[in-house]
């Protein structure tokens, strides 16, 4: 049996990385078909074809599924699901709404944000903000389960699977659209970003925040807060890094003006190196740090962008 | 319009978690239980919902253990008008999974025919993120999860939902679930009088097999772990070392 994949397309763009990194964690489990629903995805499920591990891309083109609408993307999967062994995606706000959806009108459970695939019934995934490892074995027929994509790497591009198009069920009336409110950058995307600098409460200000970008621009960097910082109005909320915001695992994680509460350490203690910036030497924050300076971030940070 | 909050008994979330030196799970005996803070965000809404008009009666329910009760008395003196305790185990380490309390909520929808059911959008134990979205399955309801925003207009909610990319907003028929993201509101704390005030109030008390659910899990836990903990780093006096630091490391 194989495995359905629901890959995320976001504005008709493949969220590429999340979806490879997917590929990488269920590749034990057999072959695997790459989900693309909504209209004008056509040029997502033809990069989807490219990823290595890749047997077959279904496109449902209708418009019902667009903008991840949770109702009519469960509807078109369960449809599909007796096919397949494994239904999984990874863990995106968009698969965290429809999955378990789905995995009710299966009647089976949802394991959200595993960390491992042991066999095909057993995942490990993190419970209590990251402060246990649960090993969990399922007795359903289908797994239904998100990948916490931060910890695995990035299949390659190099194969050409076949794209399919399909249509299925949908939920008519239930739910509409209205808007997206997407802000555009050119800075690397926080969860497949290479180094990530972070602000927190200590920033004080929306306008001192730019400290913080100026920093991360420096070094090629994604920008991140805490939810202090987005609470304060420092940071939009999709730069929220923790237990209930995004979890990062870059190579460099520069953590700013932030105490290093656990809900936030959930979210990046697997970063390979963390440095922590921060006024107070008793900031929980440096006991995750690889390397800690104790300082004002006002000069601190200026003088870090000044001399990189 | 009635509103039915589902309301769970965790761990405080300022309590340092021990996994028991077994291996079976977190050390939840002796320990400070509150509500799950997404729920009282959730019963917040709910209260801001009535005091605008828009809803008429709150109702709010709890699956678990019998001392779920206090969660419930707490949702009670924050403003809710009843609740229903549906006792589904006894050990207070027995976490019965979001599809059991979600077919029991729904069994509860349909008695109680809520116009508007709003959840916690994951609880910080499990943190398995599902419970409202199978609600939603189980009535073949809309869902409008990880809300931030919350407008009712006759019969349709709009909601703005917190995504990756920054938000989005949609507009659901009703009946519908909500679930409460953080930024969705700030709860109230009660008041000593609302807390004396709470006492009185209805609470009922039912059983899992009074639904018809069985809880039996499906995923069974095989063991709990401590992470890998991180090798303690070091101080570095100077911007200048923090960069040596760095270069050394091969980071930058
Ligand atoms: C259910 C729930 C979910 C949560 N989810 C998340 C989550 O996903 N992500 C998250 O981050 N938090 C989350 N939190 C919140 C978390 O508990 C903390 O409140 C939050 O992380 C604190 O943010 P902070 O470190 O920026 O602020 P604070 O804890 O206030 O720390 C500010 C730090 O800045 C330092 N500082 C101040 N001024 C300066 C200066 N001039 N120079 C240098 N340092 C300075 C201070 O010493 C202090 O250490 C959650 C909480 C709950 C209850």
């Amino acid at each position: 049996m194989a495995v359905l994949l629901l890959a995320d397309v976001n504005g008709g763009q493949l969220a590429t990385d999340s979806v490879a990194k997917t590929l990488s964690a269920v590749k034990s489990l057999g072959e695997v078909h790459v989900l693309v629903a909504g209209a004008g995805a056509e040029a997502a499920a033809a990069e989807a074809a490219k990823l290595d591990g890749v047997s077959k891309v279904l496109l449902a083109g209708a418009t019902d599924y667009s903008h991840g609408m949770a109702e009519a993307t469960a509807a078109l999967i369960v449809g599909l699901a007796p096919g397949y062994a494994h239904v999984a995606a990874a863990s995106t706000a968009a698969a965290k709404n429809v999955l378990p959806r789905v995995a009710a009108l299966l009647d089976v459970m949802m394991i959200t944000d595993i960390t491992a695939v042991v066999d095909a019934d057993t995942f490990e995934r993190p419970i209590y903000a990251g402060n246990a490892i649960q090993t969990v074995k399922s007795s359903d027929k289908i797994k239904v389960f998100t990948v916490r994509t931060a910890t695995f790497g990035a299949v390659a591009a190099t194969g050409a699977a076949a794209v399919e198009t399909i249509s299925g069920e949908t939920a008519a009336g239930l739910s509409t659209w209205v808007e997206d409110k997407v802000a555009a950058s050119d800075r690397p995307e926080l969860t497949s970003a290479k180094i990530v600098v972070s602000g927190g409460r200590g920033v004080g200000s929306e306008a001192d925040f730019a400290l913080i970008e100026k920093l991360a621009d420096k070094l090629g960097a994604a920008v991140g807060a805490s939810r202090a910082a987005v609470d304060s109005g420092f940071a939009p909320n999709d730069w929220q890094v923790g237990q209930t915001g995004k979890v990062v695992a870059p190579e460099l994680y520069v953590a700013v003006g932030i105490s290093g509460a656990i809900q936030h350490l959930a979210g990046m203690k697997d970063s390979k190196i963390i440095v922590a910036i921060n006024k107070d030497e008793e900031a929980p924050i440096f006991q995750v740090a690889d390397f800690g300076l104790v300082a004002d971030l006002f000069t601190a940070v200026p003088e870090l962008a000044e001399k990189l | 319009m009635k509103v039915l909050v589902p309301v769970k008994r965790v761990i405080d979330y300022n309590v340092k978690v021990r996994v028991k030196a077994d291996g079976s799970g977190v050390d939840l005996a002796n320990v400070k239980m509150s509500m799950n803070p997404f729920d009282e965000i959730a019963v917040e809404e709910a209260i801001r919902l009535k005091e605008k008009g828009a809803a008429t009666e709150i109702v709010v329910v709890s699956v678990g253990v019998k001392q779920a009760q206090e969660t419930l008395r707490t949702a009670l003196a924050m403003g809710a008008d009843r609740a229903i305790l549906v006792v589904a185990a006894e050990d207070v380490h027995t976490d019965i999974e979001p599809l059991a309390v979600a077919k029991i909520i729904a069994k509860v929808a349909a008695e109680e025919q809520p116009g508007l059911i709003i959840t916690g959008k994951q609880a910080i134990d499990n943190d398995m993120n599902a419970t409202g979205q199978m609600v939603a399955a189980l009535l073949g309801w809309a869902q409008a999860s990880f809300a931030s925003a919350v407008e009712i207009a006759g019969d349709a909610a709009k909601v703005t939902r917190e995504v990756d990319g920054g938000l989005q907003t949609i507009e659901v028929k009703l009946p519908a679930v909500i679930t409460a993201d953080l930024r969705l509101n700030e709860p109230r704390y009660a008041s000593l009088p609302n807390i004396m005030k709470a006492k009185k109030k209805e609470l009922a008390e039912k059983t899992a097999a009074d639904y018809g659910v069985d809880v039996s899990p499906r995923l069974t836990v095989v063991k709990t772990a401590e992470p890998a903990g991180r090798a303690a780093g070091i101080k570095v006096g100077s911007v200048d070392e923090l960069i040596g630091k760095l270069k050394d490391a091969g980071v930058i």
